[in-house]
């Protein structure tokens, strides 16, 4: 349809991905930028680096720490990409998605973990960790008859429950999970084929191609492509057409042949399934975990994640991955460049001076000396700004970043007419 | 009967056991009924499932603290009265704080939302529960915040139970606020409370002010979650004081109202109580060493599925009515 990019023919080109020329460019443009991405920081004297430059405008995020985050950006996006389908799609509110990020972390352990005092067989990531998203979707099936039963608010409430009970389980199953603030070790994200020595594909550090964190970004990059794929089929298949149905209006999807039942559970299968794959991989991205980190505050995160990137869209769970992730680190630069201003002086540092608190008894809202002046300390900081911004999204922008990239192209495109 | 009774009271270990599960379970129960009342008066009257009510309950004991111990007031001005009657003022002033606190958050965060769906609402209830809950405890420190409060860590022994007086406190007072609940819907106030919970729409073409309805809503939640916070931060619970723990208690107050109703006074209270007392039993009798440690914690969610599966909306809950 060149020329008339709108002009829709058919239902399939319609529900195409990809429909107009830009966006393809656009995408292949930004998925090369990110691979690009460990490529270009610096890390040990073996690694490649295939460009001695920084990418332009994102090139701080090539920085070895940053690219921790970014890879645990991707893994925050599969798993908000399950809570999508389930919350976003087919309107089931879940606080439990960490409760099945846990079942999923810890089947990948006694499948994955090398043996030893703690469960654990060692076989291959292509087992452990389809079997990690496998497990959790069967978990999420068994739970879902409850879950189905009721509606709502008292759904979110059972999901909550879900939460603690399963927090109880971890903390105790000590011969699993290593026992209640002592964790264990988790299976690295390395490709075997089976239980040899050296991995095909290796994330920990060995001195030649790239740093750790640069591989494992690779890894989880690729894995995000797929799972954006799997998503992005499923609501435009007949079964996502289903989950909308019942999200808009359970009675009249019921009228219309939708079998409610079926479909919610599936919706929670899916779902868990994502979740599952994401605990896996986030425990094993980090090696060690405790049992604590699979809590209401985690499934919060990812509820945090959909509304501020925009429920029920693909894209839109990706952006809010990368924001909720990054932003923290963000926020701590930001408060330790204010803190370089004042101590240099200057225009900045007169406004920034009440703001930070950088030494005893003097006054300001955030505190850069943990614990000794008065004032929030950055990771409180962090916290209120979060909680405030999921307030303000979903007062001023309920269709979250997604809503603002939408309008923004929208300006765009008629640009400079308004309409 | 009562042979039948002393029977299994000596098969259950003895009735002094069971007297004291009983009063810890009162005691606990009381709480979560307190709690539970909350959410359901502000659920009911606003349609907000507040997840907000654990950092208000921690804020409203914080403000005890600081009423009663930090700046000692009203305490100051009056040296020569009582110690008691002392921090009775303080925890009147800290209520009308937490009561004013409330009507605030709902006038900025939560009039804008009226209409929105309510699982939206009550997610930004769950991001002013993140906001709140850190800047209370970045007040809060480090060190738990002593309370001040006149009962200490005295017990009544009475031989074959013995009871904190803190616990007495907190099952009259409990019931007294529960009591003055009840009686505030026969008011003319709490009438129409009910009739904006029944249509908020019909209940403005009568006259009612609804922007006001939802204002004393939240500060009757405010202070109950307050006073709940009181009890959470005195003697057989967190006997240094309130802590940044204090916020996370409230989240067992949720299978308490599920258990009622989330729309149903009665139901929290019952709830609450029920909640109560299987924790401290569970607490008391279901300590196989295979279980591990908190089990009595995780009884009350048990008990909540199981109530689900069985009645949805539980047990004095109304059915939602569905239509196309």
């Amino acid at each position: 349809m060149r020329g008339r990019p709108l002009l829709f023919t058919s239902y399939e080109s319609d529900q195409s991905m990809l429909n107009t020329m830009t966006k393809r460019v656009v995408l292949v443009v930004f998925l090369l930028l990110l691979s690009a991405l460990p490529f270009t920081g610096g890390g040990a004297p073996g690694n490649v680096r295939l460009f001695d430059w920084n990418i332009p405008i994102v090139g701080f995020l090539s920085a070895n720490d940053w690219l921790q985050l970014m890879g645990t950006a991707c893994i925050f996006a599969i798993g908000a990409l399950g809570l999508n389908i389930l919350t976003g799609l087919a309107g089931q509110v879940s606080l439990g998605h960490s409760f099945f990020m846990g079942i999923g972390a810890y089947t990948a352990a006694w499948l994955g973990a090398p043996e030893g005092p703690l469960l654990g067989l060692g076989l291959p990531i292509w087992i452990w960790l389809p079997a990690a998203g496998l497990f959790a979707a069967a978990i999420g099936v068994l739970v879902g008859p409850t879950a189905v039963r009721v509606r709502g608010l008292y759904l979110a409430i059972v999901t909550l429950g879900l939460v603690f009970i399963g927090e109880y389980v971890f903390r105790n199953w000590r011969s699993l999970t290593g026992g209640s603030q002592a964790g264990r070790t988790f299976p690295r994200l390395d490709v075997r084929l089976w239980k040899e020595e050296t991995p095909i594909f290796g994330t920990t550090e060995n001195g030649d191609w790239l740093t750790a964190n640069g591989k494992a970004f690779l890894f989880v990059l690729a894995l995000l492509v797929i799972f954006t794929l799997l998503a992005k089929n499923i609501q435009r298949s007949r079964v996502g057409r289903a989950f909308q149905a019942i999200r808009d209006r359970d009675v009249a999807a019921e009228v219309m042949g939708v079998n409610e039942f079926r479909y919610k559970l599936m919706a929670f299968g899916i779902s868990s399934f994502f979740a599952g794959v994401a605990g896996a991989l986030l425990a094993g991205y980090f090696g060690r975990t405790i049992p604590e980190r699979w809590d209401l505050i985690l499934s919060v995160q990812f509820i945090a994640i959909i509304l501020i990137g925009g429920a029920g869209t693909t894209s839109g769970a990706l952006m809010g991955a990368a924001f909720v992730i990054l932003l923290p680190r963000v926020v701590q630069n930001f408060t330790e460049w204010l803190k370089g201003a004042i101590e240099e002086g200057g225009i900045v540092a007169t406004i920034a001076d009440p703001l930070i608190a950088t030494s005893q008894n003097d006054f300001g809202l955030v505190n850069t000396l943990p614990g000794v002046a008065p004032g929030l300390s950055v990771l409180q900081l962090n916290q209120v700004i979060y909680g405030l911004l999921i307030i303000l999204f979903l007062i001023f922008e309920p269709l979250g970043l997604y809503g603002i990239w939408f309008r923004v192209r929208n300006y765009w495109k008629g640009w400079p007419f308004t309409y | 009967m009562t042979e039948t009774l002393l029977i299994l009271a000596q098969e259950a270990g003895g009735p002094s056991k069971v007297a004291e599960a009983v009063a810890e379970g009162l005691s606990l129960g009381s709480i979560y009924a307190l709690l539970a009342m909350g959410f359901v008066i502000i659920f009911k009257a606003t349609q907000v499932l507040n997840f907000a009510h654990g950092a208000l309950s921690a804020l409203g004991a914080f403000l005890v603290a600081s009423f009663a111990t930090l700046v000692n007031f009203p305490g100051r001005f009056m040296e020569d009265s009582p110690r008691w009657l002392q921090w009775t003022l303080s925890v009147v002033t800290a209520l009308v704080a937490a009561a004013l606190i409330g009507m605030l958050l709902e006038r900025l965060f939560l009039r804008p939302m009226v209409g929105e769906e309510l699982f939206a609402v009550a997610i930004v209830t769950l991001g002013i529960d993140i906001s709140l809950r850190n800047v209370t405890n970045d007040f809060i420190g480090t060190d738990p915040r002593p309370l001040g409060d006149p009962w200490g860590t005295s017990i009544l022994d009475l031989g074959w139970v013995s009871i904190a007086h803190t616990e007495i406190a907190q099952i009259v007072i409990s019931l007294i606020l529960v009591t003055a609940v009840a009686l505030f819907f026969r008011s003319r106030t709490g009438i129409a409370m009910q009739a904006t919970a029944f249509d908020q729409e019909a209940a403005r073409a009568q006259g009612i002010n609804v922007g006001r309805i939802f204002s004393i809503s939240w500060a009757i939640g405010a202070v109950l979650a307050a006073v709940a916070g009181i009890f959470v931060s005195v003697f057989p619970r967190r006997s240094a004081g309130v802590d940044t723990f204090t916020a996370f208690f409230a989240f067992k107050a949720f299978p308490a109202i599920i258990l009622g109703g989330l729309d149903s006074i009665v139901g929290a209270v019952v709830g609450g109580f029920a909640v109560g007392l299987a924790e401290a039993f569970a607490g008391e009798y279901i300590t196989a060493s295979w279980l591990g440690a908190g089990f009595g914690g995780i009884v009350p969610y048990l008990l909540m599925l199981l109530v689900l599966l069985v009645r949805p909306y539980g047990l004095f809950g109304t059915e939602e009515i569905r239509r196309v």
